[in-house]
C-alpha cells in the first residue's frame, strides 16, 4: 500500500510541474484532493488493512494530504505574485515631480497677519471689533484728546469729506464708541478687553514707503487696576507670542495726546536679538509701537470714571507687521491689485 | 536738535559720569536719542604757533614761505593764506599731528618742504570761515600752547529727536536738558549767571504796543555802542557743533540764547526800529525777509512793525530792512511770547519754518522772555565791556497762564503704576524738576514750575509721567492682572467674513484684494463704468479720485483688466467698506461689502456666472446653513448688471445683495473674448440673517426609488418654480427634488425646453413597492398637468 502512496505522489508531483494558471491548480487541486481524487479514493482501501498497517498508512497518506496541500497553496501564491508582479510592471510610472494643476487662491497678506494677531488676543480675552471707516471729527480727534489747533487736525493730514465728516486718520477714533458700547467692567467682572483693527487714512503722496490707506491695529484694557506694570506684561507676552519668540521690550517716555503717561515701545532687535546690527542702527532696539496708560479725559468722554478705572492702550501697525513679516519692501504692491504678488499668498 | 555735553556741564556737574550711559539713559527717561558724536578727538598736536617770517614762494602767487616757531623749533612751513603776518601767533598743527581726522604730514609743496600746517577755523571745525588763518595774538596765549587748553575743541554731542520733543516747550534748548539731566544724575542744577536788570529801571522804556492777543509777551531793551563784532571762540565751536553757522556777534548771541533758554530774540538795528507795534494786517502785504525772499504775507500772519512799516515776521523771521549788519553798533533786542497754533499757522502758510518757529509752536513759557534779556547782556558784555544799554526793560505782558496746582497721594501713584514708589523718592524727582513740593505724609500739592504749565502738565496723570519715567520703565516689575474667567463673545460677523473669505480662497481659487476707499476715476472712465457716489472727499492732493465708492464692483473690474493679459482666468474678491449715501443726520450710509468676479477669456458667460453661483450658494450653506434666494426684486440699477442674466439675492426675506453677468459693454472694453460674472453681498444686511441649526435625520434602513422626469416646460420657468409644484405636495416621502439637466432643440414646439428633474423617494419604515411610488409621481404629473407642464413624449 505505501507503494500507491509513492505513486500518488509522483503524479502529483508530475502534474503540478504542467500547472500553468490558477484554473490549472484548481483542477489538480481536485483531482488529488476532491471528493472523488486520488487521495480520498486511496483512503477508502484504509478499512483493507490490518491494525498495524491501517496506522501506518494512515500516518503516511495524512502526511501526503498535507504535502500536496501545502504545495498546492504555495503555487497558488506564486500564482497571484506573478500576476502582482505584471501588474506592476505594466503600470504607467507616475512623475511625483510634476506640479499639480489645480488652481490655488490667496488671501491678502494683512488678512493673514491680522488674523494670526487676533488669534492670539482672542486667546487671552481680548473681544476683537470692527470699526467704521467714515467718522466725525468728534470720534477722531477731540474724543481723543486732540483739541482744535493741535498740529494733527491740520487740514493737509486729513482726508475731509463733503458732508463734514473725515476719513478717520487713527484706529482710534473708535475708542469712543467701545468704551460707551462695553462701558466699565462691573464689580467683579475682568477688565475690559478689545483689539479694533481698521484701515486709516493720511492724506499724503504715495511712494514705496508711504501709503494714504494703510492698516493699524489698537488694542485697549480698562479695569480698576490696571497699571503700566500690566501693560508692560501684557506687551511682552503678546509681541512674543506674535514673533514667536522671547522678546524684549523697553519702554520710552513718548507723545502722543490720548494717552498719559504715553510711551515709544521698543523690542529687542528681530535681526540681531539686541547685539546692534545696522537694520536696528547698532542699538539693539527697534521702535515698534507706541503705547500709554489712556488719557482721564478719553476715559471721561468715553463714559468711564477716571478716578475710579484706570486703563492702557496701544497701536500696532498692522501694514508694517505684515511687510516685515513677508519682507514687501515696496507698500503699493498691497492695494494694487497686482496677482503676480497676491497670488503668492496661497491659502 | 543737538545738545553739547561741554554746555551741559557748565550747569551741572557731570564729572565722573559715564557719559554714555547717561545719554542711553536720557532716551529711557525724556527723549530718544538720535545719535551721538564725537568732537575735537580727531584734532591732535595742534599748538599755538609764531610766524618767524615770511616770504614769497618764487613760483606762486598765492603761497609764502614761513618759518613758524611751533614752541619746540622752528620749522619751513609752505602755506597758502592771504593774511600771514610776522609776528603773528597761529592754530599750528604739528607733523604727525591731525586736523578734523587729516593727518598733517611732512611734505613738499611745490617744491619746498612744509613740517605741518597753519589752520584757519574752518578746517579746525569751528565755523565756516576759511578766508584765511586764524590769528590769535589777541587771546595772550603762549607759543605752543596746546589749542585745546583755550578752545573747548573736545565735545559729545547728541542729538534729541524733535518729533519727541513736541510736549516740552522747556526742553528747546540746553538748560531745559540740563534740569532733566541734573534729576537724572541726582546732581544740583545751577542757576543761569545773569545781568541784573533793575540797574535799567530808571532808563526810558521803549514804545511798545501790542495790538493783537496772539502776542502773550513782548519783552526788549536797547543797546549802543556795540563795537565787538566776533564771538568768542569759545561760543562759535558751541553753535557750529550744535548745527548754527556763527555769523556775527550779535546773530550769534541770539542763536545761542535759543539754543541755550529756547527762547527765540531777535535783534533789531535800533537806529531802524525804535518803536514795537505787534498786529495783524487785514489784506496781504509784500514783506522782504532777510533771506532776501519777497514774500506776500496773509491776514492772520502776525507782524512786528515800527510807526510805518512791519519789520519782523513775529516769532519767524526778522525784515531784510532792519538786518543787524557788521557795521550795526545799536540793537533793539526783542524777547517775547507768541501764539504757539498763530504761529505755526503762519509759518506753514508762509511754507517757512524757522528754528525760532519750531520753539514757538511749542507754546514757550512767557515768564522766559525777560531773564533771558538778563543772560544776553550777561554774555554780551563778557565779551564787549563798553556796550551801553539805554533802555529800562520795556515788558508789555497780555496773558499769564493759569497757575496749575495739583494734589495726589502715594495711593493713586501706586494704583496707576502697580509697583510701590516710595513718597521720598516722589518728592525728590519732583523737585529735582523744580516742582514746587508741599508734603503731608504720603499726601502731596504739586505747584508745577512755568516752564511745564504752558500745557504740558495739568493733571495727575501728568504727575505718574514725571514720577514714573525718571524712576525707569526698564526698573518696573512686569504683572498681569488677576480677573476672573469669563466667556468672551465674539462679533459673529467676524468670523463669518473669514469664513467666506477662506472658503473662497481655498475651495474657488478666489484671490483676496484690497484697494481704496474711493473710485479709480480715470480707469472707470476708460472702462465705460458709471457708479454713483455719495461722498465726495474736499481736500485730496491729487484732486483725482475723490469720490467715495458705493459699490466694489469697479474696482474689481478694474483689476481684471490690469491682471487680465497674464491670466486666463481670474477670481478676485474684495472685501472693505462702501457708503451707500447720507443719513437724516448728514453722516455717511457706511455698509461692509464682499465683492466677487469671475472673469475669464475661454469661457461663455453662462459657465462662468454658473461657477460664481457655485461658491455664492456655498456661502450660505457654510455660514448659515440655509439657501440664498435668488429674484429679480431689489436689483440695483447699476450700469454694469446684465439687463438678462442677474438676480438679487435674499436670504430669511432680507434682501444682501445681487449677482451678474458683467454687462458686455464693460467686458468686452476689456477683451473681446471675456466674460465675467460679478456678485456683491453687503454683510451689514447678512448679518441680520440668522444661521439655522443642522437638523440630522436618521437614515433609513431601507432602500429608496428615485425617478427621472423630463419635462416640457415654458423656456421662462424656472427650476425653483417647478420645484415649488412639487414641494407643494407635501409628500412626506419625497427626500428630493433636484435639477439634471435643461435642453433645448428645434424639434420641441416653440418656446419650450426640456427639463429634467430627479425625485428621491425613501421611507423610515419600510421598502416602498414601486407601485406606491407611481402613484406618487402621477400625483406630481397631475399637479404639473394643473400647470399646463407635460412630460415630453
Amino acid at each position: 500500500m505505501l507503494e500507491s502512496i509513492e505513486k500518488i505522489k509522483k503524479a502529483f508531483d508530475e502534474a503540478l510541474q504542467e500547472v500553468k494558471d490558477s484554473e490549472g491548480l484548481e483542477k489538480l487541486r481536485i483531482s488529488f484532493l476532491g471528493k472523488k481524487g486520488a487521495i480520498t479514493d486511496s483512503m477508502k482501501e484504509i478499512k483493507n488493512l490490518d491494525n498495524e498497517a491501517k496506522k501506518e498508512f494512515g500516518k503516511e497518506i495524512n502526511i501526503l494530504k498535507d504535502d500536496i496541500d501545502e504545495a498546492i497553496r504555495n503555487f497558488a501564491d506564486k500564482l497571484a505574485n506573478a500576476r502582482l508582479e505584471k501588474m506592476i510592471g505594466e503600470s504607467k510610472k507616475f512623475d511625483f515631480t510634476v506640479p499639480s494643476s489645480q488652481p490655488e487662491g490667496s488671501l491678502h497678506p494683512i488678512t493673514l497677519v491680522q488674523r494670526r494677531i487676533e488669534d492670539i488676543f482672542k486667546s487671552m480675552g481680548f473681544i476683537i471689533e470692527d470699526g467704521i471707516e467714515i467718522q466725525t471729527e468728534y470720534n477722531n480727534f477731540e474724543a481723543v484728546n486732540i483739541p482744535k489747533n493741535h498740529p494733527a487736525r491740520d487740514m493737509q493730514d486729513t482726508y475731509y469729506l463733503s458732508n463734514g465728516q473725515l476719513l478717520k486718520t487713527h484706529t482710534s477714533a473708535a475708542q469712543n464708541y467701545i468704551m460707551r458700547k462695553y462701558g466699565a467692567p462691573k464689580k467683579g467682572e475682568p477688565p475690559l478687553k478689545v483689539l479694533f483693527p481698521g484701515r486709516c487714512f493720511r492724506n499724503e503722496n504715495i511712494d514705496a514707503c508711504h501709503e494714504n490707506t494703510f492698516w493699524q491695529m489698537e488694542g485697549m484694557m480698562i479695569g480698576e487696576d490696571i497699571s503700566i506694570s500690566n501693560l508692560i506684561y501684557f506687551m511682552k507676552v503678546l509681541l512674543s507670542e506674535v514673533f514667536e519668540r522671547d522678546v524684549k521690550v523697553r519702554l520710552r517716555p513718548g507723545f502722543f495726546p490720548f494717552v498719559e503717561p504715553g510711551f515709544e515701545l521698543d523690542i529687542s532687535c528681530l535681526i540681531c536679538g539686541g547685539e546692534g546690527c545696522p537694520t536696528c542702527k547698532n542699538s539693539g532696539w527697534l521702535e515698534l509701537l507706541p503705547c500709554g496708560m489712556i488719557h482721564p479725559n478719553v476715559l471721561k468722554m468715553g463714559g468711564i470714571d477716571p478716578e475710579k478705572y484706570t486703563g492702557f492702550a496701544f497701536g500696532l501697525g498692522l501694514t508694517r507687521l505684515a511687510m516685515m513679516k513677508y519682507g514687501i519692501t515696496d507698500i503699493r504692491v498691497l492695494n494694487s491689485g497686482n496677482l503676480k504678488a497676491l497670488k503668492q499668498f496661497v491659502s | 536738535m543737538f545738545i553739547s555735553m561741554n554746555w551741559i556741564s557748565d550747569f551741572v556737574d557731570l564729572s565722573g559720569v559715564d557719559i554714555k550711559a547717561l545719554i542711553n539713559r536720557f532716551t529711557l527717561s525724556t527723549a530718544e536719542v538720535e545719535d551721538i558724536y564725537e568732537f575735537g578727538g580727531d584734532t591732535k598736536n595742534v599748538v599755538v604757533g609764531k610766524i618767524m617770517s615770511v616770504e614769497n614762494h618764487p613760483n606762486s602767487k598765492k603761497l609764502h614761505l614761513l618759518k613758524v616757531d611751533n614752541g619746540t623749533e622752528i620749522v619751513d612751513v609752505v602755506c597758502g593764506a592771504p593774511n600771514v603776518f610776522e609776528g603773528a601767533l597761529v592754530a599750528f598743527a604739528k607733523a604727525g599731528g591731525s586736523v578734523c581726522g587729516t593727518p598733517i604730514n611732512e611734505a613738499e609743496i611745490a617744491g619746498y618742504k612744509s613740517f605741518g600746517m597753519c589752520c584757519s577755523e574752518k578746517e579746525l571745525g569751528i565755523s565756516e570761515d576759511h578766508s584765511g588763518i586764524m590769528i590769535l595774538n589777541d587771546l595772550g596765549v603762549e607759543v605752543g600752547t596746546d589749542i585745546k587748553s583755550f578752545i573747548p575743541l573736545d565735545d559729545t554731542i547728541f542729538e534729541v529727536d524733535n518729533k519727541s520733543l513736541t510736549n516740552r516747550p522747556d526742553l528747546w534748548g540746553h538748560y531745559g536738558i540740563a534740569r532733566e539731566i541734573s534729576c537724572l544724575v541726582k546732581r544740583p542744577l545751577k542757576p543761569l549767571d545773569v545781568e541784573d536788570l533793575a540797574q535799567y529801571d530808571g532808563f526810558e522804556g521803549v514804545d511798545v504796543k501790542v495790538e493783537t492777543d496772539m502776542c502773550y509777551r513782548y519783552s526788549c531793551i536797547t543797546v549802543k555802542n556795540v563795537t565787538k563784532k566776533i564771538s568768542p571762540l569759545w561760543m562759535k565751536v558751541r553753535l557750529q557743533y550744535c548745527g548754527q553757522r556763527p555769523i556775527n556777534l550779535l546773530a550769534d548771541l541770539t542763536n545761542y540764547l535759543a539754543m541755550e533758554l529756547g527762547q527765540p530774540m531777535h535783534a533789531f538795528d535800533n537806529s531802524k526800529v525804535n518803536e514795537i507795534r505787534v498786529k495783524m494786517f487785514e489784506t496781504p502785504i509784500e514783506f522782504q525777509t532777510l533771506d532776501s525772499s519777497m514774500r506776500t504775507v496773509e491776514p492772520g500772519v502776525m507782524m512786528i512793525c515800527n510807526e510805518k512799516e512791519p519789520v519782523a515776521l513775529a516769532g519767524i523771521m526778522g525784515g531784510l530792512l532792519s538786518e543787524i549788519e557788521d557795521n550795526t553798533d545799536t540793537l533793539l533786542l526783542e524777547s517775547a511770547n507768541f501764539d504757539g497754533a498763530c504761529v505755526r499757522k503762519s509759518a506753514s502758510k508762509l511754507g517757512m519754518r524757522t528754528e525760532a518757529s519750531a520753539r514757538y509752536e511749542k507754546t514757550l513759557d512767557p515768564e522766559m522772555t525777560v531773564p533771558a534779556i538778563a543772560r544776553f547782556l550777561k554774555l554780551l558784555h563778557d565779551v564787549d565791556k563798553d556796550a551801553k544799554i539805554s533802555s529800562r526793560v520795556t515788558d508789555v505782558y497780555n496773558k499769564h497762564f493759569d497757575k496749575v496746582e495739583i494734589d495726589f497721594d502715594k495711593a493713586f501713584v501706586d494704583k496707576y503704576t502697580g509697583i510701590d514708589i516710595s513718597s521720598d523718592e516722589i518728592e525728590d524727582t519732583l523737585k529735582r524738576l523744580e516742582f514746587g513740593v508741599t508734603r503731608n505724609g504720603d499726601s502731596f500739592k504739586i505747584d508745577v514750575p512755568t516752564f511745564r504749565a504752558t500745557k504740558d502738565i495739568t493733571m495727575k496723570a501728568d504727575i505718574i509721567e514725571e514720577i514714573t519715567r525718571i524712576y525707569g520703565y526698564d526698573n518696573f516689575e512686569y504683572k498681569s492682572c488677576a480677573s476672573m474667567l469669563t466667556p468672551v463673545r465674539q462679533n459673529p460677523l467676524r468670523e463669518d467674513e473669514y469664513n467666506i473669505k477662506k472658503l473662497l480662497a481655498s475651495k474657488y481659487s478666489f484671490s483676496e484684494v484690497q484697494s481704496y476707499i474711493w473710485y479709480d476715476n480715470k480707469a472707470n472712465k476708460e472702462l465705460g463704468i458709471k457708479a454713483d457716489s455719495y461722498l465726495r472727499i474736499i481736500n485730496s492732493l491729487t484732486g483725482e479720485n475723490e469720490d467715495i465708492r458705493s459699490t466694489m464692483i469697479p474696482t474689481l473690474v478694474n483689476f481684471v483688466n490690469k491682471n487680465i493679459e497674464n491670466y486666463p482666468e481670474i477670481r478676485m474678491f474684495e472685501d472693505a467698506r462702501v457708503v451707500k449715501g447720507i443719513k437724516e443726520d448728514n453722516l455717511a450710509d457706511e455698509h461692509k461689502n464682499f465683492a466677487m468676479i469671475i472673469a475669464s477669456r475661454e469661457s461663455d458667460e453662462y459657465s462662468v456666472i454658473t461657477e460664481l453661483k457655485k461658491a455664492v450658494d456655498h456661502i450660505a450653506k457654510v455660514t448659515r446653513n440655509k439657501e440664498f434666494e435668488f429674484g429679480s426684486e431689489g436689483l440695483p440699477a447699476y450700469d454694469f448688471i446684465h439687463p438678462k442674466n442677474s438676480a438679487a439675492i435674499s436670504l430669511d426675506g432680507i434682501t444682501i445683495g445681487y449677482i451678474s453677468v458683467l454687462h458686455p459693454k464693460i467686458s468686452t472694453k476689456i477683451d473681446k473674448r471675456l466674460t465675467a460674472a460679478i456678485c456683491e453681498i453687503d454683510l451689514d444686511a447678512f448679518a441680520k440673517t440668522v444661521p439655522s441649526d443642522i437638523e440630522y435625520e436618521e437614515i433609513s434602513k431601507y432602500p429608496g426609488i428615485y425617478i427621472d422626469l423630463s419635462l416640457l416646460t415654458d423656456k421662462n420657468d424656472s427650476f425653483g418654480y417647478i420645484k415649488s409644484i412639487v414641494d407643494s405636495l407635501g409628500n412626506k416621502m419625497l427626500q428630493s427634488c433636484n435639477y439634471v439637466d435643461v435642453f433645448e432643440d428645434p424639434s420641441l414646439p416653440e418656446g419650450k425646453v426640456s427639463l429634467t428633474i430627479r425625485l428621491d423617494y425613501c421611507s423610515q419604515e419600510r421598502t416602498l413597492q414601486t407601485e406606491e411610488v407611481n402613484g406618487y409621481v402621477k400625483e406630481v404629473l397631475d399637479a404639473f398637468a394643473a400647470k399646463g407642464i407635460s412630460l415630453r413624449s
